[in-house]
């Protein structure tokens, strides 16, 4: 195979799924999808440190992995409640409709 | 014990302001006229230690004002004989006009706010006669000046009025102005306010007629001429009769007017040192007697017919300066004090007796039913017109007008004009009692009796002024100086050019005469041959005499086309101010930037990351291109 | 770096891009979760044996059933899924992409450039980052602890609903 340094690969693979969640959190209006996107994100930002720890020989980067989780995980649950209210509030998930605040 | 005689209506003043709404009228009443009456009482016991101790001047120092360097101005309290005069007259006049206020102002809604100005007023106005320096002078000075703009502008809610008390106020500040002026002038001169060392210092720094000390005496003259409502700053009195008559009374006839005599009197070192300047006083004062005079004649508001004879009066007061016949002007200004007090008193008697009637053409027969106010008219009148003899308007004027001439400074010219003006004078009085008490009535509500609130101080100013002349009786008759004795230590003594009793004797019947000619022509203009006046009245000429005289000689047009025309013409050109544009487009960029940014805030999520994905896109770029290129 | 890698990250890429454009959002969960469990591949490869179990775990397993369950409540039909295509018209992509891609070229750039010593991968075993864990990180695993516990409570307090409580803000729209 290629010779490509594995700290290069790692990186370059959590890079694009990075960009890939990027992209997809510019284009949706669905705030479910919103979600999913940031979801992408946070994991590649986790590969990354995961890559990072492997490269450096240090666990510091796998317990950065493991504070993303927890993050995610409160995240995800109060980023779901707030969809469910404002899914009761403005019947859909729209998130150009929940710009009534200008913020 | 001095300085009670100010503190106390101060202390009133504050009182009042910071509790009228809540006392009744009774309360006010008792702090309004009791403050004035204690004072009164603490000036006469006051003045009687004075006149005791056998000082010239008494001097007490309350407390350091302002101390910078080598200037130093203390709340310094002086009575001297010139002062004792005018406090005198303040306080005693002033209560009685506080008195009589009770009853003029009874119905008003803001009673209470009338005494607080009124009391501060008096306040003001005794700390401008009790001051020890020019700015403790300049403080009292300007606090009549903001009484008169308050109480000129009492009734507020017409705009004339506050138009008026706006006039009052702009007009005396031109004179405020040169005063100050003169003030910076004589400290940088003589390094200090202190009017006892300035007078010490001044004769030894100037000589007589040196150009600084001439510009000095004539800025004074300024200040004088403005608040004493001389020409050409005389335009602002007739439109201050837009207040309350007591006010009227107070301060256009008995007190701040004579603020400028006051002045002038006070720094007469000065203005001996400054012929040229003392001139000037008395060509304004002759100039201003007759003008103000002839505007008299033809006016058809019985206030404001006073109120030309103020300015008239005043200019005999300052014509008298102008001789140097100093102690002659304070005494016609005491005299003045008492019986023009009395008749704006009792023509705001009539004015109540008629609901706020002020036009004379709609009195007339009065007499009957006001029985009253037509005695104590009659006499202030009398006195006004220096009737001889009995009153004490003719012992005043008559040594004014004897004085005008025979004195060093004096000339015959001003003799003549003096001699003219009591003609006026006497014309234009009693063309105003009898067209309102003579005659039969023309208007329609019927007169009520004003209350004795407002009747016993008309009597008491009407024996003031009767008796108060005879302090002071000329050579021919009795001889008696006790007025010019009382100021000698202060005011110079008058320097006479010729000593002639013949020559006093003709100037003094002639004089009579003239007064009795005067109220004859009135008598025929008015009561026996109405008609036929009013025919020579109506002659293209004489009407437009009238009308040129009926507007004060015509001052407020020419200062709005040569003043205020222009100037609001500039403002017009500058109206949108350059200076303005810049701060102007500054608040517009910021506005425009806001707007800008703004529009950002949006709401919608996706661009937010836009934002953000911008913002990494450009940091890592040149994270890129600092690093590796 | 061997096949395995090549494959995972291929399958990871491909299944991320399926996410990115797929209309129904149920289809999209499910290749986000073979996503997940392409990286968590990758995350053995690179020696965190004990993150890839807690990949499965915790993302695949409990993150992404919460979402598809929460979907699932909302009840979400057809009519979502062409709702989702509607608002994803082509010309929505251009701008986003563009940027996306300087970006990433920017990103690769940067890690093709960096001069790490080269040193392979050097598996790290899971009692090393416990007792890094649980030694100099003890502050931050507590203050995640706090945070779970925020996460708790807000969640069950925004997803509450005994009774419809409007927001100033929404009042004048609330029919």
């Amino acid at each position: 195979m290629m010779n490509i340094h594995p700290t290069t690969a790692g990186m370059t693979l959590a890079g694009i799924l990075f960009v890939l969640g990027l992209i997809s959190i510019l284009i949706r209006r669905n705030l479910i999808f919103m979600l999913l996107s940031v979801e992408i994100m946070l994991n590649a930002a986790g590969l990354a440190f995961i890559v990072a720890s492997s490269h450096w020989a240090q666990p510091d980067g796998q317990v950065m992995f493991m504070f993303i989780l927890a993050m995610a995980a409160a995240e995800v649950s109060v980023g779901l409640a707030l969809i469910l209210q404002l899914f009761h509030q403005l019947k859909t998930l729209d998130s150009d409709e929940a710009s009534r605040m200008r913020g | 014990m001095l300085y009670l005689i100010p503190a106390l209506p101060f202390f009133s003043a504050l009182l009042l302001i910071l509790g009228w709404r809540t006392f009744s009228r009774t309360t006010v009443s008792v702090i309004g006229c009791g403050s004035i009456g204690i004072s009164a009482l603490i000036t006469l016991a006051q003045g009687w230690q004075f006149l005791q101790s056998g000082h010239d001047s008494m001097v007490q120092h309350l407390w350091t004002w302002v101390q910078s360097g080598s200037f130093n101005a203390g709340m310094d309290l002086r009575l001297d004989a010139l002062s004792l005069a005018f406090v005198f007259v303040i306080t005693f006049v002033g209560f009685l006009i506080h008195v009589y206020s009770t009853g003029y102002m009874a119905d008003d809604a803001d009673y209470g706010r009338f005494f607080a100005c009124m009391n501060l007023f008096v306040g003001a106005m005794l700390m401008l006669v009790l001051a020890d320096n020019l700015l403790l002078l300049y403080l009292g000075w300007e606090g009549v000046g903001l009484c008169s703009y308050l109480l000129i502008g009492f009734w507020y809610k017409d705009p004339a009025n506050g138009y008026a008390a706006r006039k009052a106020f702009i007009v005396t500040r031109v004179g405020d102005t040169a005063m100050a002026i003169a003030l910076f002038m004589l400290f940088q001169y003589t390094g200090s306010l202190q009017i006892s060392s300035i007078l010490e210092k001044a004769p030894g720094m100037w000589t007589t007629g040196h150009a600084t000390v001439v510009l000095i005496a004539f800025l004074l003259l300024g200040g004088a001429v403005g608040k004493s409502a001389q020409l050409p700053l005389q335009t602002w009195l007739p439109d201050a009769m837009a207040g309350p008559t007591p006010v009227s009374a107070l301060i256009h006839a008995a007190t701040m007017v004579t603020a400028g005599v006051y002045l002038v009197a006070r720094t007469n070192v000065l203005f001996d040192l400054a012929p040229a300047a003392q001139t000037a006083v008395a060509v304004v004062g002759a100039a201003t007697l007759l003008l103000a005079g002839c505007s008299a004649l033809v006016q058809k508001d019985i206030k404001r017919v006073l109120a030309y004879s103020t300015i008239s009066q005043i200019g005999y007061m300052f014509l008298a300066l102008g001789v140097g016949a100093w102690s002659a002007a304070i005494f016609h200004f005491v005299t003045h004090a008492f019986f023009k007090a009395l008749l704006f008193m009792g023509a705001g008697a009539v004015i109540v007796a008629l609901h706020h009637e002020q036009d004379m053409f709609k009195m007339g027969g009065l007499r009957k039913s006001l029985p009253g106010v037509f005695r104590v008219f009659l006499i202030g009148s009398a006195s006004l017109a220096a009737l001889p003899f009995i009153t004490s308007g003719f012992y005043s004027k008559d040594q004014i007008v004897w004085l005008a001439w025979s004195s060093a400074k004096g000339h015959t010219a001003y003799w003549v004009i003096a001699l003219a003006g009591a003609f006026l004078t006497a014309m234009y009085t009693f063309r105003m009692v009898f067209l309102t008490f003579y005659g039969s009535y023309r208007g329609h509500a019927a007169p009520h009796t004003p209350g004795s609130s407002m009747m016993i101080p008309l009597y008491i100013l009407a024996f003031l002024s009767t008796v108060a002349g005879f302090v002071e009786l000329p050579h021919t008759l009795g001889h008696v100086t006790l007025f010019s004795d009382f100021l000698q230590p202060i005011l110079p003594a008058v320097q006479m050019l010729q000593e002639s009793t013949a020559l006093e004797w003709t100037s003094q019947l002639l004089a009579a005469g003239l007064t009795f000619l005067g109220i004859y022509i009135a008598w025929v203009w008015v009561i026996q041959q109405p008609d036929g006046m009013r025919r020579f009245a109506e002659m293209p000429f004489m009407q437009w005499l009238r009308g040129f005289w009926y507007k004060g000689w015509a001052f407020d047009e020419l200062y709005n086309e040569l003043l205020v025309r222009p100037f609001v013409r500039t403002a017009r050109l500058n109206r949108r101010d350059l200076v303005d544009k810049v701060y102007t487009t500054l608040a517009r960029v910021t506005e425009w930037c806001h707007d800008a940014l703004a529009r950002t805030q949006s709401g919608l999520l996706r661009w937010y990351i836009m934002g953000v994905l911008i913002g990494a896109v450009l940091i890592l770029s040149v994270l890129i291109w600092r690093i590796y290129i | 770096m061997d096949l395995t890698f090549y494959i995972a990250a291929a399958i990871a890429v491909f299944s991320t891009v399926m996410v990115v454009t797929r209309f129904n959002i149920m289809h999209a969960l499910l290749y986000l979760i073979v996503s997940l469990l392409s990286v968590a591949v990758i995350f053995y490869l690179y020696g965190a044996p004990f993150m890839a179990a807690l990949e499965i775990i915790i993302y695949a397993g409990a993150i992404m059933v919460l979402i598809i369950f929460f979907v699932m409540m909302l009840n979400l039909g057809p009519e979502t899924a062409r709702q989702e295509k509607e608002w994803l018209r082509p010309g929505m992509w251009l701008l986003p992409a563009l940027l996306c891609a300087v970006l990433l070229g920017e990103l690769v750039y940067l890690i093709a450039q960096s001069k790490t010593p080269v040193t392979g991968i050097t598996p790290v075993p899971p009692k090393e980052v416990g007792r890094s864990l649980f030694g100099p990180y003890i502050l931050a695993v507590e203050l995640s602890a706090l945070l779970l516990m925020a996460g708790i409570v807000g969640a069950y307090h925004l997803g509450r609903q005994k009774k419809k409580i409007l927001h100033r803000f929404f009042e004048s729209n609330a029919s």
